[in-house]
């Protein structure tokens, strides 16, 4: 794709006030599944304290680009990751750091509501803490109230914190899981198509929720709704067949897009 | 070219038309499906009658808690079998169940290998095992070598029965745990094996504990394994390394002997047997039941989960 890179190079030096330094770096990041290609050389930066949306028509690649950002594909036998990704200036895939050491500092939500099924809506929130140590009741209570505050959910769950997480509604259970990841207290937050399982309503909320946090987090999130991505981000990357097509400020993409297969995407002409 | 609304109603036809017909066939469906499970409840609900009316009348508490009286006197109780059953299930537990909950999850979690797929083929081989094999392994490796029955070897005998079944089972609820709770663990930050022993096994409880009282089951119901490891005895509990006494060895040796009121205590002792078995069954269920406190437990002890 002619004019990619351009994109790229652009962003940080022209649309960006230059006192936010990228928060996380992906460069020439390809992921293959065994020997296909699933993402291509892609390389972007993102700001710190900043939303940045990835959108493209499914299948693109966004999930499994995003997967790379916390070493989600580790788990993935067939998965292998080529390239470099910093976070705060640190190689994400050294070989001399156990991944557990930035996966705390990388939070994530995914598509569908996972709130631990056993566990009521306190203990889900405080899980991340609890696993890794912190016993502290007292500090307990106060990270949990503040995540769930964060979330957006405190108010309609705080009387009944010992209610199993799973008799929440799914809206409800999508920001717990905010929540939890809020809690042990990452610097960046990966969402992948976090409301498409949710009415519009719940969906409303959750924007409202990652609008509030981009104050603190650098958040990515995944979405298929360009309406979305319009209300929530400030920077959105259009991703084609594994390829990242266009990068720039979201009001670029969407009213000025330089490539041709943007414009196409974002007026709804395909995908 | 046809219209697209032609082509369907064209593709309607090619659906079998005859509604009233196939109603009729879900019908019979319904009916041999509910024919097969009365065929399987009868034979069930007549045996446990059977034991219930033949048994009742030997039970008392003087059948319970005695030694054997003489051979075809009708006296004495079973008071050691009993004994002897709670303890030989004990002790098969307290090896079986550990070793076999390890393995599942071994498999599970770290069984996507050349070792794993080997483990996996003999455990499975291990649970087609007969358990009168199993009980000449016990025999030959301790009673043989230490010189004398004991309840060693019994419990021995009875883990080799008890942890395949609980390895295999273990591993399949573990699988059946979905692969988002895992990731949802992993993005928290957490070891493996927090996220192994404190979010995928407390998901998989129910399926676990339903193995492990299957197993338990099983091993309560076993008699060849126990006639060449702990015997059988007359006597009370005198120590794990001397034979003891087994409700199976018991209801064994009574219902052969050609006495009226023998065989009677063997129905008796039989359905003591039943009773231990359904109560460690329910007594399970209902403790799980009460720690997690979701879901009626009503519908905990019949294993459901209320979603
Ligand atoms: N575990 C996997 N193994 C093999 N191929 C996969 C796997 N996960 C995703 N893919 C493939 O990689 C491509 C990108 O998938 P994904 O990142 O999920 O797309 P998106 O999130 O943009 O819809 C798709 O073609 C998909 O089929
Ligand atoms: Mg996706």
């Amino acid at each position: 794709m002619d004019g990619k890179q351009d994109d790229i190079e652009n962003i940080g030096d022209d649309h960006l006030d230059s006192e936010k330094k990228y928060k996380m770096i992906a460069e020439n990041v390809s992921v293959f599944y065994d020997d296909v290609e699933a993402v291509k050389n892609v390389t972007m930066k993102f700001k710190e304290r900043s939303v940045t949306s990835l959108i493209g028509p499914s299948g693109c690649g966004k999930t499994t680009f995003l997967r790379c950002l916390n070493r989600m594909h580790d788990m993935t036998k067939n998965a292998r990751v080529q390239g470099r990704i910093l976070l705060d200036g640190e190689d994400l895939y050294a070989k001399d750091k156990d991944p557990i050491y930035h996966r705390r500092k990388v939070g994530m939500v995914f598509q569908k509501p996972n709130p631990f099924p056993t566990m009521s809506i306190y203990d889900n929130v405080a899980a991340g803490l609890r696993l890794n140590g912190v016993k502290d009741r007292r500090i307990l209570d106060e990270i949990v109230e503040d995540s769930l505050k964060m979330a957006y959910v405190w108010d309609e769950v705080k009387n009944n914190l010992k209610k199993p997480a799973i008799e929440l509604s799914g809206g409800q259970q999508q920001r717990l899981c905010i929540a939890r990841a809020l809690a042990i207290q990452p610097e960046v937050l990966l969402m992948d198509e976090p409301a498409s399982a949710l009415d519009p309503i719940a969906t409303q909320k959750i924007e409202e929720t990652i609008t509030e946090l981009a104050r603190e987090f650098t958040i990515i999130i995944v979405t298929h709704n360009m309406q979305q991505a319009v209300r929530v981000s400030d920077y959105t990357a259009f991703m084609y067949l594994g390829d990242l097509i266009e990068f720039n400020e979201t009001k670029k993409i969407f009213t000025q897009p330089k490539n041709e297969l943007t414009s196409k995407y974002v007026k709804g002409q395909f995908g | 070219m046809m219209s697209s609304s032609q082509k369907r109603a064209e593709y309607r036809l090619l659906f079998k038309q005859n509604v009233g017909g196939r109603l009729v066939v879900d019908k019979i469906m319904m009916g041999i499906v509910f024919g097969c499970v009365i065929a399987a409840v009868i034979p069930l609900g007549s045996i446990l009658i059977e034991v219930f009316k033949n048994g009742i009348s030997a039970i008392s508490i003087e059948f319970l808690t005695q030694v054997p009286g003489a051979i075809g006197s009708g006296e004495g109780g079973i008071g050691p079998a009993i004994q002897g059953t709670l303890i030989i299930i004990g002790m098969s537990s307290m090896i079986g169940v550990p070793i076999g909950v390890m393995s599942g999850i071994f498999l599970a979690e770290f069984g996507d290998n050349r070792l794993g797929r080997t483990v996996r083929f003999f455990n499975d081989v291990f649970m087609e095992f007969p358990s009168i094999v199993l009980g000449i392994f016990a025999f030959l490796v301790i009673v043989l070598v230490l010189g004398h029955f004991s309840l060693w070897a019994g419990a021995f005998a009875l883990s080799l029965i008890m942890f395949p079944i609980v390895a295999r089972t273990t591993e399949e609820s573990l699988k059946m745990v979905p692969m988002t709770y895992r990731e949802a663990g992993i993005a928290l930050g957490l070891k493996k094996w927090v996220i192994t022993f404190r979010i995928v096994l407390s998901a998989a409880k129910s399926g676990m504990i339903t193995g492990i009282l299957l197993s338990v089951g099983r091993i309560g119901g076993e008699t060849a394994p126990l006639i060449m490891t702990v015997l059988g005895s007359s006597q009370f509990f005198s120590g794990v390394d001397s034979p003891m006494d087994a409700l199976p060895l018991r209801i064994w040796r009574m219902s052969l002997l050609p006495y009226d009121s023998a065989q009677m205590q063997g129905w008796g002792a039989a359905l003591v047997l039943i009773i231990i078995i359904l109560a460690i069954n329910i007594t399970v269920r209902y403790y799980f039941a009460k720690k997690s406190k979701k879901g009626n437990i009503l519908s905990k002890l019949m294993g459901m989960r209320k979603k």
